[in-house]
């Protein structure tokens, strides 16, 4: 049976390994889809609507045409179809300057008839509000309801009941690449597409299908990328669109999307409201749940939430409703619909707990059935101190008060099959590791480095990694779910175990020993029973003459596991005076089976914590009701952290088993929970709604005190 | 943005020669280019001439002595920030440069520009939305998303002034000197600043033929006590949920004087006569300062989503007052 081995028996896996693309990364040397320029590129951009609601009556790009330096324009929507947000593609132009490109868009004139809109969920579900989906009533997705066990009867076992609204408003990804390709066509049949894409081959397939070519002739290349978090699965619109272009003019075409398209098309997570009525039981069970809820992922559905989340509650119905506004579509967004659940789900279980009269870390260890979990809770007690803890919240007369709390988390994360993988060793002892996963900046390219040189008793330096290419025919699946890692890791395992043994049976000879006797150790292949024979990597390799070793991998039942848990601490600060939440600690300790590289675990740990940060103390998109735009679609007044906000932040990589687990998406989910339950321990007020700004801060001191 | 052409200032006679008759946004004037850069990108002005003005000799020094400071109009807000005289006799004024931005703008900003910044409002800022200010007929902040606008001396228009700089300068009695076709002339910037009840369109007094040449700012006396408390979303950058620029002439804890005023809660730098008044000859205790806050805001008008500016406004001061008094 295939294993990882102990963590006693590894140079490498498990240990804390530098990013090998990290000296490009900081040095400007690495190329992103933004930085590439092929010869007599053109620029590409497109006209948006700016209206939130309109039917098209024509559109004329005459005078788009005419401008210098302008070498196509082509339409992006029908006449006689709807625009339904603002943002919305109406044409797009290639030019040879993106200043051209800018000025041709307006100089397309586009004849509209406006349309009653709606943009905030409260008019959308008014009575009497403008029907904006033909296929909902009221704007409103039928109903999604689940129930288990009896509400009544969990209800009438509860000792304390607790009644609240909880909100979390649509937040927006914020890649600091935005979207876009370079794409350019060798010939009429054959096409490559540089692009920003979480999605390599499913960019590839998508492109190949849009222009009707075979799936081999359509060439994506990602080499870096600037973030996705789920929002980048497929070329969408403005993939299309840059191809076609390219297409036209027979020459390469850059569209990448302005910050301003990237806010309001781009994706987004949806916002959530739930009103729940939650009861325990005396001894500390949770015993009945009853939630209605809603939000809205802009024009389309798919604004879901977890709720419950990963506390036990044997008695609930959950109502889930989809609201529809004129605003951009919602996409995947790191742990779609955790961190909302996880938000309304730890402020309950605190409002609950204190009602109860209990410690809340107490509460929780009662009603959650994960072992990891149980044993996360006591290190992060102990990492926080949690004995520290303001026992009476809001307690004491100083200005700056502290407070402390917890939130929790689950995800899968156990990969899946889908990868191919080569990894071959020449003669002059270079070793190459090709796949065609993509490098979302987890870096699963240094932890494939690292399965390899922990096979070969070589440095993670010494492989030759090459991922985010179509060319070598390699497919792996998209980056989403948390999966790549434990997608890839079993793959590139088996194959350099594969070559490995190709590899043994060549030099087996000239070792004069058995191969089963073979073994590398720094550098080196020895004979295990006479360690006199032994021979460097150089001189093994050596022995392949013209030949090299090549070998696939394949996939791996018992290489990974989903399934992980995780809990995150906060200590905060609360200036009274100002309304200002400073997080001064974060302890975020999450499992993720067998981290192979343990320090960019720890940087995903700490990224998904600053994205959790952001989304508690910061982000919020402001649509106008009177305008129907988005009023913040830039990076001044759509807030996300920067230095002065990110706390000291205490990354716990917790070992449990040694099976290979994603660990992208969990980290980003307790840590709303945590901080908002740690101002209200803090000020002995609750706020419901995210984000913890000052206004909401200083308005429920205000109401406190009055 | 639109095209422009270029001009290299050699002199201020020809600057105020290519700003005379084109009345406003047709030539328009750059230094650091930090806020003008933004709304030409926006489309929210589209001049037909840029005239630079970084190549103007002798405007971007600090010139400190015993009866004050004078400041050109092309020095860096981090020149200010970081000068050691300004940083000890002038704190508010180093304070409130140094809360500016990031250190990028800080580098390329100057005084010059910060006084002469144009609103953040969203609905400003936005290219299509035809608000009162840019000459349309509403003020979209009215019944519309109004956390970040005007809490006084709103009314037509609820922008809030950007700058953390004017209120620190005010604080501190400087006096402003303006260039134009007929030489230059020199007000208090108090006087400098207008509220939109005056000129809904125009957030000072200069005429569209006229620049900021310098700022003189007046030596404290001694025993003067100052600070820019500034209160924000996020640490950096950002501008000022509401600041508060205080100078403070103390003996002990009593203060002889004070000047309060008062950055992004209303349409100019607010000062706040009454927030003095209660100050004013006063031993500083709590109970004083705290009136003090209360004072300053008492005429306050919130709109929907900025009544906690009112709070935070008063709780500012009073933190100012007792700082100067007992930190």
């Amino acid at each position: 049976m295939a294993s990882w081995g102990e963590a006693s028996e590894s140079r490498l896996i498990g240990k804390r390994v530098t990013r090998l693309s990290g000296k490009d990364k900081v040095t400007g040397k690495a190329k992103y889809t933004f930085d590439i320029n092929r010869p007599g590129m053109l620029y590409g951009r497109v006209l948006r609507s700016e209206v939130p609601h309109a039917t098209v009556k024509g559109i004329d790009t005459r005078a788009a045409e005419a401008l210098p330096g302008v070498k196509a324009v082509i339409p992006l929507i029908e006449i006689g179809k709807k625009l339904r947000y603002q943002g919305q593609e109406i044409a797009a132009v290639a030019a040879e300057t993106d200043d051209i490109a800018k000025d041709a868009l307006r100089l397309i004139q586009v004849d509209m008839e406006e349309l009653p809109f709606v943009v905030t969920e409260s008019d959308a579900m008014a009575e009497g509000a403008p029907q904006i989906r033909e296929d909902w009533n009221g704007n409103q997705s039928n109903p999604n309801i689940r129930e288990e066990g009896t509400l009544e009867a969990g209800f009438k076992e509860a000792a304390v009941e607790v009644e609240a609204t909880y909100h979390t408003p649509v937040q927006t990804h914020v890649c600091l690449e935005t979207h876009g390709h370079v794409a350019e066509w060798q010939d009429e049949q054959n096409l490559t597409v540089w692009a920003s894409t979480q999605a390599v081959f499913g960019t590839r397939n998508d492109l190949a299908q849009h222009f009707e070519l075979p799936a081999n002739q359509v060439r994506v290349i990602t080499e870096h990328m600037g973030g996705g978090f789920g929002s980048k699965f497929g070329p969408g619109m403005e993939g299309h669109a840059a191809a076609e272009l390219s297409r036209i003019t027979g020459t390469a075409v850059k569209l990448m999307l302005t910050r301003k398209d990237e806010h309001l098309v781009a994706g987004n997570r949806p916002s959530m409201t739930q009103h729940v009525r939650a009861g325990a039981t005396s001894d500390g069970r949770l015993i009945a749940y009853d939630m209605r809820g809603h939000g809205t992922g802009g024009i389309s559905s798919g604004a879901g939430f977890q709720a419950p989340y990963v506390y036990h509650v044997p008695n609930f119905r959950t109502e889930k409703v989809n609201v529809a506004v004129n605003a951009g579509n919602q996409r995947a967004m790191r742990a779609p619909g955790h961190p909302q659940g996880a938000f309304a789900m730890d402020c309950l279980m605190d409002e609950l707990a204190e009602k109860l009269g209990m410690n809340p870390l107490e509460f929780r260890r009662i009603n959650d059935t994960s072992e990891v979990r149980q044993a996360q809770y006591t290190l992060g007690a102990q990492e926080i101190g949690w004995h520290r803890r303001n026992s009476m919240p809001g307690s004491g007369t100083s200005v700056k008060k502290r407070g402390m709390g917890l939130g929790s988390g689950r995800w899968g994360g156990g990969g899946g099959r889908g990868t191919e993988a080569r990894v071959t060793i020449n003669a002059d002892g270079t070793v190459e590791a090709v796949t065609g996963t993509q490098d979302l900046g987890t870096g699963i390219r240094t932890a494939i480095a690292i399965i390899v040189a922990e096979e070969f008793g070589l440095a993670p330096t010494d492989i030759t990694v090459k991922v985010g290419d179509s060319a070598p025919g390699l497919p792996s699946g998209g980056s989403g779910g948390s999966q790549t890692t434990a997608s890839v890791a079993p793959v590139i395992k088996t194959a350099a175990a594969a070559a490995k043994q190709k590899l043994f049976e060549r030099i087996a000879p000239l070792l004069a020993a058995p191969v089963e006797e073979l073994r590398v150790g720094t550098g080196t292949i020895y004979v295990v029973s006479d360690r006199t024979k032994t021979i460097t990597w150089a001189q093994a390799t050596g022995q392949l003459g013209m030949e090299s070793i090549s070998e696939g991998g394949q996939w791996d039942e018992e290489l990974r596991q989903g399934g992980v848990a995780g809990t995150q601490f906060a200590e905060v600060e609360v200036d009274t005076e100002t309304g200002t939440i400073k997080v001064l600690k974060i302890v975020a300790i999450h499992d993720c089976g067998l981290a192979i590289n343990r320090l960019t675990t720890e940087s995903q740990i700490n990224g998904g914590v600053i994205m959790g940060l952001g989304q508690a103390l910061l982000e919020e998109r402001f649509m106008d009701a009177q305008t129907g735009r988005m009023m913040n679609a830039n990076l001044e007044d759509y807030k996300v952290p920067g230095t002065f906000e990110i706390p000291e932040i205490k990354s716990i990589v917790f070992d449990t088993h040694r099976k290979v687990t994603g660990i992208g998406e969990p980290p980003c989910i307790p840590t709303l929970g945590a901080i908002a339950n740690a101002v209200y321990n803090a000020i002995g007020v609750r706020i419901r709604e995210l984000p913890l700004t000052p206004d909401k801060v200083l308005s429920a001191l205000a109401e406190k005190k009055a | 943005m639109e095209k422009f052409s270029y001009v290299n200032a050699t002199n201020l006679e020809q600057v105020t020669s290519l700003l005379n008759d084109s009345g406003w946004g047709e030539v328009m004037v750059i230094a650091g280019g930090t806020d003008l850069l933004g709304e030409l990108k926006e489309y929210v002005e589209t001049p037909k001439t840029l005239v630079n003005l970084k190549t103007l000799p002798g405007m971007d020094s600090i010139a400190a002595d015993a009866t004050g400071l004078k400041i050109g109009a092309l020095t860096t807000v981090a020149d200010i920030a970081m000068h050691p005289t300004i940083q000890r006799h002038y704190t508010v004024l180093a304070q409130a440069a140094a809360s500016v931005a990031t250190p990028q703008i800080r580098n390329v900003g100057t005084l010059g520009g910060n006084l002469c910044q144009r609103p953040r409002c969203w609905y400003y800022r936005d290219e299509t939305v035809d608000c009162l200010k840019k000459g349309g007929e509403i003020c979209y902040a009215v019944e519309g998303l109004n956390k970040y606008h005007a809490i006084l001396g709103g009314d037509p228009v609820y922008i809030v002034h950007p700058s953390d700089i004017a209120p620190a300068l005010i604080a501190l009695g400087a006096t402003i000197k303006i260039a134009g076709p007929e030489g230059e002339k020199t007000m208090a910037v108090e006087e400098f600043f207008t509220l939109p009840a005056t000129n809904p369109f125009r957030e000072n007094v200069l005429e569209p033929n006229e620049i900021v040449v310098e700022v003189q700012v007046p030596q404290p006396k001694p025993n003067t006590k100052s600070l820019y408390l500034k209160a924000r979303e996020k640490g950096a950058p950002d501008f000022a949920l509401a600041s508060v620029a205080g100078v403070f002439e103390m003996s002990g804890s009593t203060c002889n004087t004070a000047s309060i005023v008062l950055g992004g809660v209303a349409p100019a730098p607010w000062r706040s006569k009454e927030a003095e008044a209660a100050l004013t000859g006063k031993m500083i205790s709590e109970a004083v300062s705290k009136q003090a806050g209360a004072d300053a805001v008492k005429d306050a008008q919130p709109l929907n989503d900025n009544e906690y500016k009112v709070v935070l406004t008063q709780n500012l001061i009073s933190r100012a007052a007792m700082m100067a008094a007992h930190a």
